[in-house]
């Protein structure tokens, strides 16, 4: 079990340095978007159309905050559950997404499309939103205002503790560790 | 005969909202506490003690333990010898809902239309109230914010009697280990058993309700959620499902008379906050 500490915009190196149960600290920036966000995208790709955001090399994290308090860079921020972005993270991991970060396992095509692109899905711990949104430093809303808290936003994080879930190689936490702490 | 104020309701359920979403309940986090003492995996370990800084941060703080402030489901017992005045029950029990959620810097999570528009109602109304008419002159209010990743998991099903109580077994342990980490393990299990189709639900649901470490006043069903929690645990599901021995809080059981041709078994699933709060007026 290795700890990396990171900095986006990430490489296929970086992502091929990660296996299924390192721990990572992530620095640099960071998208947020769910599923009515990545439901745009994909239909932007589908339509030839420029993407809002640039998503080369960057890492998408599954969020909808809080509303920050005065003060805040950024309200209680923690993962949602991933499966629901399934059906679009391949369309954009083909277009060089390096990164995603949520919580719970991914389906057969995310992971085949994370093979062969190379990316890698980090696991944030679900429901820690307020120790996780101390590592958020700057948070400003770039695409889909309209959806609120569902809007794509440009987070700068420092340090924010992550656990390689499932990794470019076919590694896989969710099956390794089920197995190895079973007694079923 | 007694009289509430509407007002009252709106003000107490607005500070539930509130309570609910910021301080973690007590008997929650020495389970969690629990939890963390006998863990095996290394992994898991950190993740449980991420779970109690944050819960820490969240009541110092004053800040929401997580983003998803839930779909506000509000229990109310009405003694029948209240009178409820100056305005409509069901208003006052939504504008306490919007108050709180404004107030307390709470996500809006609702959208009216849920299949085509789902087009955010902005104050996270309407709230899903279940009133119960009980005896006497108080008015108890339980607000318990529910999130969208544990609900996705849960399901009722209409078993046939045939199945049999290991059928409810098999159907409970097996919800868990598909459901994996997506309920944000280590959960709670909720289980409703007979009633009908909807009532099954609502046991189960009512069921997350009861603090935890307490049983079923039933000695047949407290056996069942022992025999539960300790199967559930042996899954190696652990926390945020990435493998450990720490996978349920506990088995709470809420059975009811059912039809002589059914046997209604629902799970509904809570994630490690467990959120609920209540106040009596």
């Amino acid at each position: 079990m290795a700890e990396h500490r990171i900095k986006t915009p990430l490489s296929d190196e970086d992502v091929k340095k990660m296996k299924a149960g390192d721990k990572v600290y992530l620095s640099g920036t960071l998208f947020t978007a769910r599923d009515a966000a990545h439901k745009r995208l994909v239909d932007l790709v589908k339509k030839g159309q420029p993407l809002p955001v640039d998503v080369k090399g960057q890492i998408i994290y599954y969020v909808g905050p809080a509303p920050a308090k005065p003060g805040q860079p950024i309200g209680s921020a923690g993962p949602t559950t991933s499966y629901r972005m399934d059906p679009y993270a391949p369309t954009l991991i083909e277009r060089g997404l390096k990164g995603m970060i949520g919580k719970g396992p991914r389906g057969e095509a995310v992971v085949d499309s994370m093979k062969k692109h190379h990316a890698v899905y980090l696991a944030a711990t679900g429901g820690a939103a307020a120790l996780i949104a101390k590592s958020v430093t700057k948070s400003e809303v770039v695409a889909y205002e309209d959806l609120g808290a569902e809007a794509i936003r440009k987070l700068e994080v420092k340090d924010m503790p992550l656990i390689v879930a499932q990794d470019c190689h076919g590694g896989n936490l969710f099956e390794e560790g089920v197995k190895q702490y079973s007694r079923a | 005969m007694k009289e509430i104020q509407a007002g009252q309701i709106t003000e107490l359920v607005k500070k539930l909202c509130i309570d609910a979403n910021y301080n973690l309940g007590d008997d929650v986090r020495r389970r969690l506490e629990d939890g963390l003492e006998t863990e095996e995996s290394p992994t898991g370990k950190a993740i449980l003690e991420q779970i109690l800084e944050n819960a820490d941060i969240a009541r110092d703080d004053q800040v929401p333990m997580c983003q998803d402030t839930g779909f506000t489901v509000v229990f109310i017992e009405l003694g029948q010898d209240v009178h409820v005045v100056g305005g409509d029950f069901n208003e006052a029990i939504n504008e306490g809902v919007r108050q709180g959620y404004t107030e307390g810097y709470l996500r809006k999570s609702i959208v009216d239309d849920p299949i085509i528009e789902r087009k955010n109602t902005k104050d996270n109304t309407p709230a899903v109230i279940h009133t119960t008419i009980v005896k006497g002159d108080k008015l108890k209010i339980t607000v318990a914010p529910k999130g969208g990743g544990s609900e996705n998991m849960s399901e009722v099903k209409m078993m046939k009697p045939a199945d049999g109580i290991e059928g409810v077994k098999e159907f409970v342990i097996d919800k868990v280990k598909r459901s994996g980490g997506n309920p944000c393990p280590p959960i709670v299990v909720g289980v409703g058993l007979g009633g009908t189709f909807e009532k099954c639900a609502y046991l189960a649901k009512k069921a997350l309700l009861r603090p935890l470490g307490e049983h079923n006043s039933d000695p047949k069903w407290s056996a069942v959620e022992k025999e539960l929690l300790e199967k559930i645990n042996k899954l190696g599901v652990g926390p945020q499902g990435l493998g450990g021995r720490t996978t349920a809080l506990a088995v709470n059981i809420e059975a009811h008379p059912c039809h002589i041709a059914s046997m209604p078994a629902a799970v509904n699933i809570n994630c490690h906050a467990a959120r609920h709060k209540e106040g009596i007026l």
